[in-house]
């Protein structure tokens, strides 16, 4: 059933929305949209690097968007710069580092489109492998470190206080969001990986009242816009990543409708 | 009297955050079933004091130790990002796996267990702080840190908080670490006052310390009168009539 492409990709697909939903929400929660952008900028170089080694890109984008996520928690706490400053700063240094030893590596033919923005048919069996394996590891991870990250989430000094060590729970956070990136980036591509992310969990919000239905949702919602985007990717011939982005928008503009009847009813 | 077991104990310690101390030879210890309280004008390292107790801030000299099983935390400021949805039981359990009892327990205990699937964002000030202390009260803690828990609410609020904080250090038997930058209600409920401003001014009871000149010249002579105020305010029982209106 490997065989057809089509299938792969929704295989892949679903896959990752099954990561990104939860992950997405503590995105949201914590703020943390400009830092998966950085990370997932980073993950080019990860794949030029990969390609220039002739290793394995979910392993090479693991290992550069990692440092990365690590180097930006200890700038942090060295600098003055205000935080966003220096996601900005990383973000596009490393995209313009990616960008031109692509430029050096021109013995190697480089689908950059497909690198941007994701490619349906660069997504083969091993691919399903290592995103159906890794996205298991990390959900193990994630569900492990659940308790301490949400109570770290709600309030660092509360978490701290009652033993949930909530920067060991970050850290590991840190990494995990390293590690969707990792996996996602040959099928969504690295400009998109936090558009799945976040509108997914976005659409989720305004339908949820507790945090477990939130996560849920935007693991529906990320499935939906993953089935529903790549047929239409298929149909139309537009490329895969976006068209799932805008699927997610589009239930994500759904999302919003019901959420004001139900405000109008209690009140 | 029987010796109550000793929660926590802090020898001559002090945080340094570049340039300054910001407290500096803290000494003081915190028993079982004892509601110690630390007064002090803002900046004065009250919420220091208390997060090196909490394990939240290492001390950069000195001694902390402490033999406190659970430490529970009602923390100064707490925002909750509006963009989580969370209801009252779902924020009860984010430390501690609480049976759904434990959570109505103590719910009901500070009077808010109608709450209990409200979402947080909908909380008045006042209903937030007892729904903060309810949370903090439900695993049961041995020591109890309360930093400025009546911040936000009416004076009916606050005098009704103080009697509560006061229930429980009896009904859970345990230590309390009360902070606070006001004298009004402080007073009459503890049995030990720390009076704060970078370092220990003065501590020990509250009537010895009201006389403290250290304390005088900090909070000036109008403070002291608020005492006596209070401790007269304090004969009469209170009716909750009209109380948390805005």
């Amino acid at each position: 059933m490997f065989d057809d492409f089509f299938t792969r990709a929704l295989i892949a697909g679903m896959g990752i929305a099954i990561v990104t939903g939860p992950l997405g929400c503590l995105v949201i929660w914590r703020r943390l949209s400009f830092f998966g952008d950085t990370l997932s900028h980073s993950a080019l170089l990860g794949v030029t690097l990969a390609y220039a080694f002739s290793i394995n890109i979910s392993l090479s984008v693991f290992i550069i968007s990692g440092t990365v996520a690590l180097l930006l928690l200890s700038l942090q706490k060295r600098t003055k710069l205000a935080g966003d400053s220096l996601l900005g700063l990383l973000a596009h240094s490393t995209l313009a580092i990616g960008l031109v030893l692509i430029g050096f590596l021109s013995s190697i033919r480089f689908d950059l489109m497909g690198l941007l923005f994701g490619d349906i048919l660069a997504v083969t069996v091993e691919d399903i492998f290592i995103i159906w394996f890794g996205g298991f590891i990390i959900l193990g991870i994630l569900f492990y470190i659940w308790k301490s990250i949400f109570a770290a989430t709600v309030n660092y000094d509360l978490a701290a206080a009652e033993g949930m060590k909530p920067d060991v729970s970050n850290f590991i956070f840190t990494l995990l969001l390293a590690g969707v990136i990792a996996i996602s980036i040959k099928m969504i591509g690295a400009l998109l990986i936090t558009g799945l992310l976040l509108i997914p969990a976005a659409s989720a919000r305004s339908l949820s009242s507790n945090p477990f239905q939130m996560v849920m949702l935007s693991i529906l919602v990320g499935i939906a816009s993953v089935i529903i985007g790549l047929f239409s990717s298929l149909e139309f011939n537009t490329a895969s990543g976006p068209s799932i982005i805008v699927t997610a928008l589009a239930l994500f503009i759904l999302s919003l409708i019901p959420f004001k009847r139900n405000r109008a009813l209690q009140k | 009297m029987t010796q109550n077991k000793l929660l926590v104990k802090l020898e001559n310690a002090g945080v340094y955050k570049s340039p300054k101390w910001l407290v500096r030879g803290i000494s003081f210890e915190i028993n079982q079933g004892q509601i110690v309280t630390l007064i002090g004008p803002n900046g004065s390292g009250k919420t220091t004091t208390a997060k090196m107790i909490l394990n939240i801030m290492n001390a950069d000299e000195g001694m902390v130790s402490g033999n406190a099983n659970k430490m529970a935390y009602v923390p100064q400021k707490i925002n909750i990002d509006w963009t989580m949805p969370l209801r009252v039981i779902d924020f009860m359990k984010i430390t501690s796996s609480l049976t759904n009892t434990q959570i109505t327990e103590s719910l009901t205990m500070t009077g808010v267990d109608k709450l209990l699937y409200n979402q947080i964002h909908s909380l008045s000030g006042g209903e937030f702080q007892r729904v903060l202390i309810a949370r903090a009260i439900a695993k049961k803690p041995d020591l109890l840190v309360l930093d400025e828990p009546v911040q936000g609410v009416d004076y009916n609020g606050e005098i009704a908080l103080y009697n509560l904080i006061k229930k429980i250090s009896v009904t859970l038997n345990c230590g309390i670490l009360l902070i606070s930058h006001d004298m009004h209600f402080v007073m009459s409920t503890t049995d030990h006052v720390i009076c704060l401003n970078g370092h220990i001014c003065c501590s020990g009871t509250p009537s010895s310390v009201v006389k403290n000149p250290e304390y005088i010249k900090l909070f000036g002579e109008h403070n002291s009168e608020t005492l006596s105020y209070y401790q007269h305010h304090h004969d009469h029982s209170h009716d909750n009539d009209g109380s948390v209106s805005h």
